[in-house]
């Protein structure tokens, strides 16, 4: 399945890494060796491989923190190998682990840094800070004179992207951001992660360790042996699905077939319309809802339309009329973002067999039940299944061809056809 | 006479001598802590260097007050130019110990996320290190000033202003009817002047280090 493509234009710039090495001195092996590669416009290219394989070096030389060693790299159709490396670092925003806030200036100076040293005028500046604080999802009433140490690590992640893009820079670098947060937190960040591109279309290049957060954000994924050697450089679901050796799929690990619900959204697949009421309707209509619906349950909504309660027949007669008591409150929601393994994670801990999908401020948009999953799922294996086999097809029949070729004039036996016929 | 009595005779005197006490350490201070910061922001990046300029320091400390005072005489003469040149000295130690150790200790994660947005290595010092090195320098600028405070009392040894005056006054007619109060006044004003500067320098960092790092 390829990866939905954005309706609107890329404002990233594309990334061309040529020959790239680094040799540190006093060391006669490099660090990365050879790096040949090109991110384009728009993208988000994870980069993955065991600690020390040279990923980090690799990503701190596009924005020159490490000088190569030698080769060359291109942003957009500049050559910034040998440009003043402080205005290039202006231009790529970088997000780090940890966040790499500074304790010592509050939210909105750390956000304001960048468009203050490339010369913004105040007001702008000013208005930046809001809108950034905003797109990551924090309140700029409330977080704006927070400082660092006054918020969650999660909110602190969040602050140091938006940093990384105040000053709407084409070219994001992200190294291991979310790699000390709990993992609940870090989901969500991948999630407001994933929505940010949406909006945004920058050029994201990531690193991690971790496969499961390559394959939940990048559109592609290069996973890297030692000296950062490109071991295979595609598609989540092609790596999944077709692991070019032993190095990649020993990565991939066990769970292929569970992994691969990483890499389709909720909002991939068919969000159906259910039974509502409001907490402000009455009791009568509910009742009349309940008794007239299809279903013998339906998902009660607060007064801001976010999902509040299962409510089944049976509540309704033993709350003794009133609302407060009866029903189930909703554990779970997901949003259009969220994988389905998150949304199938929901339905199955939900007592109602069904999660609720809800929009960017937890309202309401539909649900997506078991059924839906399961046949998605299934759909999705076969598809992945005939593409692999095809894949397959394509290698043999090159394979053939080359073998052929290289017989050629020798009269040997024609290498046999691998291909469909 | 009695203390008080003495006091209240020669409060002219003693103002003087102790606004130019005041004066002296705290000139010689500001002096201390431009030159400390910058030998500590030279240094700090360089292991030997770092070490030479602490040690150097160091053993300047270690030269009694007296003799560097009198040491000090023939080539700069006496009065003011040996008092501000010693309490310098002494006062860089502490100084330049925790400028090094601040600057070093702040967290390398933030130095590169600094590099990394594109701060310019100035930027860097002024708008990271040093303000996240701020306040261990300015324990160094307290401790060297309450040391300064007794060290500028031998500066009269030299013809130097300050309280120190009636301290040598006392000590050189010992047995005279105002000895004692002399000494004594010189003394207590000496530790009053430190218990001020104390609590400005409490006050000071109250102003000048960021809530989010205060502890």
């Amino acid at each position: 399945m390829p990866e939905t493509s954005g309706n609107t234009a890329p404002s990233g710039a594309s990334i061309r890494l040529e020959n790239l090495t680094k040799v540190y001195p006093g060391s006669t092996v490099p660090a990365v060796e050879n790096v040949d590669m090109e991110v384009q416009a728009g993208e988000i290219v994870v980069f993955v491989g065991p600690s020390g394989c040279g990923k980090s070096t690799t990503l701190k030389m596009i924005n020159r923190l490490i000088e190569p060693s030698s080769g060359r790299i291109r942003i957009g159709d500049e050559d910034v190998t040998d440009i003043d490396p402080v205005g290039l670092r202006r231009k790529v925003g970088y997000a780090i682990q940890a966040s790499g806030l500074f304790p010592h200036m509050t939210v909105a100076q750390n956000i304001a840094l960048v468009p203050k040293m490339i010369g913004w005028p105040k007001a702008k500046i000013k208005n930046r800070v809001e809108e950034m604080l905003d797109l990551v999802g924090l309140d700029p009433a409330e977080f704006h004179g927070r400082y660092p140490r006054q918020l969650s690590g999660g909110q602190q992640q969040r602050v140091g992207v938006a940093r990384a893009l105040a000053a709407d820079p084409p070219v994001l670098l992200m190294d291991e951001p979310f790699g000390a947060v709990d993992p609940i937190t870090r989901d969500h960040l991948q999630d407001e992660l994933i929505r940010l591109q949406h909006e945004l279309h920058k050029t994201i290049c990531f690193v991690t360790h971790d496969f499961d957060e390559a394959i939940k954000i990048g559109d592609r994924i290069a996973v890297l042996r030692e000296r950062s050697h490109i071991a295979q450089f595609d598609t989540p679901e092609a790596i999944l699905t077709n692991p070019a050796d032993d190095f990649v799929s020993g990565f991939v690990g066990a769970g292929a077939a569970l992994k691969r619900l990483n890499l389709t959204r909720v909002r991939d697949v068919g969000v159906v319309d259910f039974l509502t009421a409001t907490i402000d309707d009455p009791l009568e209509s509910i009742f009349d809802l309940l008794r007239s619906g299809a279903h013998n349950e339906l998902l009660l909504l607060d007064r801001n339309r976010r999902p509040y309660k299962w409510l089944r027949r049976g509540d309704l007669s033993r709350a003794k009329g009133t609302l407060a008591r009866a029903g189930a409150p909703v554990q779970h929601t997901v949003t259009r973002d969220a994988t389905l393994r998150d949304a199938l994670e929901a339905v199955l801990t939900d007592s109602s067999g069904r999660v609720a999908v809800t929009g960017r401020r937890g309202e309401y948009i539909g649900v997506v039940d078991m059924e839906t999953l399961m046949n998605n799922v299934q759909e999705m294996l076969e598809e992945d299944r005939l593409e692999a086999l095809e894949h397959q097809h394509q290698l043999d029949d090159q394979r053939a061809r080359q073998t052929r070729q290289e017989q050629e004039g020798l009269g040997g036996p024609a290498a046999s056809e691998g291909g469909p016929a | 006479m009695s203390f008080w009595e003495y006091v209240s005779s020669r409060h002219d005197q003693l103002l003087t001598d102790t606004y130019q006490h005041a004066s002296a350490v705290f000139q010689c201070m500001v002096i201390a802590t431009l030159l400390g910061v910058l030998i500590g922001v030279v240094t700090y990046r360089s292991e030997w260097a770092g070490s030479l300029a602490t040690t150097t320091t160091a053993t300047i400390l270690t030269i009694p007050s007296l003799a560097l005072i009198g040491l000090l005489i023939p080539i700069v003469g006496l009065g003011v130019a040996p008092t501000v040149i010693a309490l310098t000295l002494y006062g860089l130690l502490p100084v330049v110990r925790n400028a090094i150790v601040g600057l070093r200790g702040v967290d390398p994660a933030l130095v590169d996320a600094a590099k990394g947005i594109g701060m310019s290595r100035t930027a860097r010092l002024l708008r990271v290190e040093l303000p996240l090195a701020w306040p261990p320098i300015l324990t160094g600028i307290r401790v060297a000033t309450q040391m300064l405070m007794g060290i500028a009392a031998i500066a009269a040894f030299a013809s130097g202003p300050g309280l120190g005056n009636e301290i040598f006054r006392g000590i050189a007619s010992l047995g005279s009817a105002n000895a004692l109060n002399q000494v004594l006044a010189g003394t207590l004003g000496i530790a009053v002047l430190a218990l001020l500067f104390d609590a400005a320098y409490v006050l000071i960092g109250r102003l000048t280090i960021s809530r989010g790092i205060r502890a």
